[in-house]
């Protein structure tokens, strides 16, 4: 049985006027990590909202832990943990008060299920008398996770629990992450930094309410289907000016230090296309260029499964 | 059980840890009193008041001598006949008259008994009743000089007749709206606001997301305002029994138990409008204007029913405030029992299952 | 090289009773630069940066803002900047153009030159059939590359971004940063902060500051060499990681 399945939900707001969630269908594995990678706006938290039993889908079913969103919300609330978008802890409570106090909503203690919550609660325990207000972004996230653990669920429902935090904190959330899921909580964690998915064991790229591609982030990585070169020059900002004019690419932008240029994938040799783009620029006056061929990155993937969304 | 007492203690929290609401809850009901008390005392020192002595014998002239003496009234004209002191009273600026009967000095002499009238102008029914003790404590304070004088029991009756509004029906007395407004305020403000700012602050999705009954929610946010009402309705019990000589007639347990009815009523009330709001702004904004406004124009504190046209008569019928403003008026300053009040017991009941059945059924289980 | 700086800071200190959010931090930005300004969560960015906006004045330390003292005028400082944050940047219940009219009017342009530069700039982004239109209903990409126009409307010396791009999808991201070097090139200075390290290698500078220091400051690949890293995100751990003040 898995823990969580969805069919074919869709999702409106405003009468049917806002389409939020379009027919998106998956299903998520024991002990797994599943993200859900998209912009705001994807769909992503409705999609939470539905498993949580907080909003009821338009069409489609979905289960969490066997039993039905719709029917059976009493027993999925008592059985999974959630973290939604905003920081969603009472601020003028102390840490250890909005502690206690969830783990009573939950009829339990931070005692009995210490041992869980262990590894983020010692980072918390010298401000346990701070008020949550008053906690640094990457803290605000530890105790939000530790209230959303306190009564050991069976599934943990992420709705990005990274936005906003420093990459330091990111990373070492995540680590958290990766330990609960080996003791066997399956997660389905939601996110808009596209270099966070390496954390994943699978993800679904998300935009506009449809998921436009579901598998492994290696899998992923490998169904690429256009052919992607790295440009490195003289003179960034015009480079990447001119390099947009040239027709023959289909999409370049930059991408860390340097610039990513896409082309179809139509029988033409790599060097073919370099020689190609290189001709293009040194006509253009730009002298030290470097083309290579590269592997693409998730963030390279999602733009060209929506490049019919780009605009201008 | 434990569940719903942590939420309460969070309740608690909340409330004590924000100064703007401890002011609003504390601040305000105190002000009001105060404010309204200071009104009061000011507008009756030296009020001008008229005597008509139909005696002008040595009793009299020492009655009107005491009258002088004294720091809230300005004696202004003599009269010799009732017609000059009515017109007096038409001028408007003339607010109480005695009259004096002839052979004052002779009846207590030999009778040891005489009777004096005070006529009071009640078109400000306030006034009208705070001057006319005075005048009644400075006259029974000359009797009993007369009697520590002469030896004898001396005894002068004093007869009240009130003018223009002689029930004084509209606002006897302040105390019983500022009770039922305040009450109402902090009922349905408080509520609706503290409800309100779970669902902006997004604690009311993790609280939904959990297996803790919502409706328990809901009975842990009224049991901190039903405490802190109570607090309130004490402090202005005792504000106003010693820092404002008001007499308290009644029942006290009565009191309480029907301040509890209309405290649940608010709250219902306050509930009902946070299932209807999403920010906290429009939560205040409603419950000032569901419960300030009704319960100043037509519960009958300020102005009263009787004198209003039918159609407001029968809209004030459906203020909860209105009902509880005539339960507290008649248990707080005429001692009346609830064998008289039971009607409107129980109308104000009916308002108040209204109220919490059709806002229970209105709270949503999920997001909308 | 001698570029006009339009941000020096030197010394600057911000002291809150006994905890010191900015120690001392010095450092120019040069005219039409893109300054990143990078750090973990608390360690004393936005103080830094209320600073340098006229919104808070320093403990100690001297500080110039387009050629204005931090101290004595803040008021002017505040003509010659632009701010656009991820939290707070348009009205959503007014429409495109009556946010251009609005934000046109408080830095004091003329109704004429608000109509110019509004329909240039929403030619610019394309936004003729919406210009009528509530920000509201706007997807965020749009709306942050028209907060950004907005924040420039007035011809700054200088804009701070504070988290521009967050929860923006990677299309419109790429354009933001296209936005924003379009900018540059026009001889505005550019301050952003961001989580996005990828961003961070878009910047001509880089500072990252750790407890209320600045512990590093160099181009993008100055940084990887000298911290002998692979991309910034590694520049960043080394730096960040050992950071005390975590809890803040």
């Amino acid at each position: 049985m898995n823990p969580i399945t969805l069919q074919n939900i869709t999702k409106t707001y405003e009468k049917g006027k806002v389409l939020a969630v379009d027919d998106v269908s998956f299903s998520v594995n024991d002990s797994e990590m599943f993200g859900l990678i998209g912009p705001d706006g994807a769909g992503k938290t409705s999609i939470f909202r539905i498993l949580t039993t907080l909003l009821l889908p338009d069409k489609g079913t979905a289960s969490v832990c066997g039993k039905d969103v719709v029917k059976d919300y009493k027993a999925i609330r008592g059985m999974v943990g959630y973290m939604p978008g905003r920081f969603s802890l009472y601020q003028d409570l102390s840490v250890e008060e909005n502690l206690n106090f969830f783990a009573s909503l939950f009829n339990t203690s931070i005692k009995q299920n210490y041992e869980l919550i262990k590894d983020i609660y010692v980072q918390l325990e010298p401000f346990k008398d701070r008020r949550a207000g008053k906690l640094s972004g990457g803290m605000k996230q530890k105790l939000a996770l530790c209230c959303a653990l306190i009564h050991k669920p069976s599934v943990l429902f992420l709705d990005e629990p990274t936005t906003g935090v420093d990459a330091v904190s990111r990373f070492e959330f995540w680590e958290m992450l990766k330990r609960l899921k080996k003791q066997g909580i399956t997660i389905l964690v939601s996110t808009a930094y596209m270099d966070e998915v390496e954390h994943c064991d699978r993800i679904a790229l998300m935009q506009n309410g449809k998921i436009l591609s579901m598998d492994t982030p290696d899998k992923i990585i490998k169904s690429y289907s256009e052919k992607l070169f790295e440009l490195k020059g003289d003179n960034k900002h015009k480079l990447l000016k001119d390099t947009m004019t040239y027709s023959d690419a289909v999409g370049s932008y930059a991408s860390g230090e340097s610039i990513h240029v896409s082309f179809k994938k139509n029988g033409k040799s790599d060097a073919d296309i370099i020689n190609g783009l290189k001709g293009f620029l040194e006509s253009k006056g730009y002298q030290h260029i470097e083309i290579v061929p590269t592997v693409p990155n998730i963030e390279d993937c999602f733009l060209s499964l929506t490049k019919t969304e780009i605009h201008g | 059980m434990k569940q719903f007492i942590n939420f309460i203690k969070k309740e608690f929290y909340h409330v004590l840890r924000d100064p703007k609401s401890l002011l609003m809850l504390f601040g305000v009901p105190i002000a009001q009193i105060v404010l309204f008390g200071f009104a009061l005392t000011n507008e009756i020192k030296n009020s001008n008041i008229v005597i008509v002595d139909n005696a002008m014998d040595n009793a009299s002239q020492k009655l009107i001598y005491e009258i002088r003496a004294s720091k809230y009234f300005n004696v202004g004209q003599i009269f010799m006949n009732p017609d000059q002191m009515d017109a007096a009273f038409k001028t408007g600026k003339v607010k109480l008259a005695l009259v004096i009967p002839k052979d004052f000095d002779n009846d207590l002499q030999h009778l040891h008994t005489a009777q004096v009238q005070i006529i009071a102008d009640a078109s400000d029914p306030n006034t009208a009743t705070t001057l006319t003790n005075y005048m009644t404590s400075i006259i029974s304070d000359y009797q009993n000089q007369l009697w520590q004088d002469g030896g004898l029991p001396y005894s002068i009756l004093t007869q009240q007749r009130i003018l223009y509004n002689p029930e004084l029906a509209g606002a006897p007395n302040f105390v019983p709206g500022v009770v039922a407004m305040v009450l109402l305020l902090i009922c349905v403000l408080m509520t609706s606001v503290s409800i309100v700012r779970e669902k902006e602050m997004g604690t009311l999705e993790v609280l939904l997301v959990s297996p803790f009954n919502p409706f328990l929610v809901i009975f842990s946010k009224m049991v901190p305002y039903i405490v802190v009402s109570l607090i309130n309705l004490t402090i202005i019990l005792i504000l106003s029994v010693y820092l404002l000589d008001l007499p308290f007639k009644g029942n006290l347990l009565l009191l309480y138990g029907e301040s509890s009815i209309f405290i649940v009523c608010g709250l219902s009330l306050g509930l009902l409008i946070s299932t209807l709001t999403d920010t906290q702004q429009t939560a205040m904004n409603t419950s000032f204007l569901l419960t300030m406004l009704p319960t100043m124009l037509l519960s009958g504190y300020l102005f009263p029913i009787e004198n209003m046209p039918l159609f407001l008569r029968i809209l004030s019928n459906i203020i909860p405030a209105k009902w509880f403003y005539i339960i507290i008026k008649s248990v707080m300053l005429k001692g009346l029992g609830i064998k008289y009040i039971w009607r409107e017991t129980l109308i104000l009941s009916g308002m108040t299952v209204f109220f919490l059945t059709v806002s229970l059924r209105n709270f949503k289980i999920r997001l909308q | 090289m001698d570029k006009e700086m339009v941000i020096k800071a030197d010394k600057l200190t911000k002291r809150f009773g006994d905890f010191t959010a900015v120690d001392a931090v010095s450092f120019d930005v040069a005219k039409g630069e893109i300054f990143g300004f990078l750090g973990a969560n608390g360690a004393g960015k936005t103080t830094a940066m209320r600073m340098l906006c006229g919104l808070s004045k320093p403990t100690s330390g001297e500080a110039s803002v387009a050629g204005f003292d931090v101290f004595r005028y803040p008021e002017k400082i505040k003509k010659n900047i632009g701010y656009m944050s991820q939290k707070f940047s348009l009205y959503e219940d007014l429409t495109i153009k009556e946010n251009i009219e609005f934000y046109g009017g408080i830095y004091g342009l003329t109704n004429k030159q608000i109509k110019d530069k509004g329909t240039e700039l929403i030619d610019m982004l394309d936004l003729q059939a919406e210009a009528n239109k509530l920000v509201r209903g706007l997807p965020l990409g749009w709306k942050q590359k028209l907060a950004f126009s907005v924040a420039i409307i007035h011809e700054p010396k200088i804009v701070f971004l504070d988290e521009p791009t967050g929860g923006v999808d990677p299309a419109n991201r790429k354009q933001f940063w296209e936005l924003i070097y379009e900018t540059a090139d026009k001889g505005i200075t550019i301050f952003v902060t961001t989580h996005y390290l990828d961003e961070a290698e878009y910047c001509d500078r880089v500072s990252i500051m750790v407890d209320g220091k600045i512990s590093a400051l160099d181009t993008p690949s100055g940084l990887k060499k000298t911290y002998n890293a692979k991309d910034m995100n590694e520049v960043f751990f080394q730096l960040a990681r050992n950071a005390t003040r975590s809890g803040d």
